[in-house]
């Protein structure tokens, strides 16, 4: 009776986690799904991508935060798109969160796309109420763009400054396995 | 023992320097006096803050040409100045960033804009760019809201214009309208910092 006692709650802990495991894969639904010359780019509020913040696992992300306006932004980009090529394979994600205005999304953005021929996955943050969610990206975050975080769990690294090429690999190799 | 007196003063003095050293690097926080400035404006004319005698304050507002965030908030900066100038607390704007670096915000884009928008407050250029960091401001539109006291400027409220940059129908909390309405009204600024996106400063 006991044993089935612990049996029942061991397999009640292995159900919970398994639950808890997969609604952190689950992908939010978008806002609006953009669409143009093949190219499709979702939009989110803050809370639809808010997840990708606190993922638990061996992987190291890349999440940097630009818009086609921002010069900066502009310049240091393919320094982004090459190192997502160089290690995509491995356990390495990038997300690139555009903060162009929604009207700007298959005027400008998805041309971008296109015209930069951006391999890494692009997301647009539609949330106007930037006061709620910037310090929950980070705390040290002003709201200037380009900003740029990294993580691996635990550990995790925050830039509100454009980036070199150099300066962003050795970042990034920094919390790599 | 005049020895030791000499040594505790410099120790003072060594940690005093240093903290001052910290707050310039990071900019003002609450509570800090702002310092005045010697700027020029889009009609040639040289503007401090101490000019403006009726004044009970500011609404200093680095903003720029170039930026779609500046640009999203240009007709609520007019209406800013337009409502609180008349209650002493008038819109000073600085662009901080270099021209060298972003075209679009030189000194005489600066008066082409003006002129186009019909700014009715002053549009300055932070020549150099040596006051926009003493400020701390990182982005443009970068709020500063100061209060005129006996012991000069003091910063009361840093941050955004409202909460919502795309749409100003939609606007929930307008952080610099309350803000001064609470100052005008001695009451306490209830929301003292926001936070929002906006373009980098062009160094």
């Amino acid at each position: 009776m006991i044993l089935n006692f612990y049996k029942f709650i061991v397999l009640l802990v292995t159900l919970l986690l398994t639950m808890l495991v997969s609604a952190q894969k689950v992908v939010s639904k978008p806002l609006l799904t953009y669409e143009k010359e093949g190219i499709k780019l979702n939009s989110y509020n803050y809370s639809g991508i808010e997840h990708l913040f606190h993922q638990k696992n061996d992987t190291t992300y890349v999440v940097n935060f630009w818009a086609t306006w921002c010069l900066p932004c502009v310049e240091e980009l393919p320094h982004f798109e090459k190192l997502n090529q160089k290690y995509k394979d491995g356990k390495f994600k990038m997300i690139l969160v555009s903060l162009d205005f929604p009207k700007m999304a298959e005027s400008r953005v998805i041309p971008f796309i296109k015209r930069k021929d951006l391999k890494a996955e692009v997301v647009l943050l539609n949330d106007p109420d930037a006061n709620s969610w910037i310090e929950k990206v980070n705390k040290d975050w002003s709201g200037a763009i380009p900003a740029t975080i990294i993580f691996r769990n635990e550990k995790r690294k925050f830039f509100e400054k454009a980036f070199t090429e150099t300066e962003l690999e050795n970042e990034i190799k920094s919390l790599l396995n | 023992m005049k020895k030791l007196k000499l040594a505790l003063l410099l120790f003072v003095a060594v940690v005093a320097a240093s903290f001052t050293l910290v707050t310039s690097e990071k900019g003002y926080e609450i509570g800090s006096i702002a310092t005045d400035f010697t700027l020029k404006n889009i009609d040639n004319q040289i503007v401090s803050l101490r000019d403006m005698k009726d004044a009970k304050g500011y609404i200093v507002i680095f903003t720029c040409n170039h930026c779609p965030y500046a640009v999203a908030y240009e007709d609520r900066i007019i209406a800013l100045d337009k409502k609180y100038k008349k209650l002493g607390y008038p819109v000073i704007a600085i662009n901080p960033n270099n021209p060298e670096k972003q075209k679009e915000d030189s000194f005489e884009k600066m008066q082409v804009r003006a002129k186009e928008k019909g700014f009715t407050f002053p549009y300055l250029f932070d020549e150099g760019q040596k006051i926009y960091p003493q400020y701390g401001a990182t982005k443009t539109p970068h709020v500063y809201i100061l209060e005129k006291t006996n012991k000069g400027n003091v910063v009361k409220y840093i941050g955004a214009i409202d909460d919502n940059h795309a749409d100003e129908s939609a606007v929930k909390e307008k952080y610099v309208e309350n803000a001064v309405n609470a100052l005008l009204n001695n009451k306490e600024v209830s929301v003292k910092t926001t936070k929002a996106i906006g373009c980098s400063i062009k160094v």
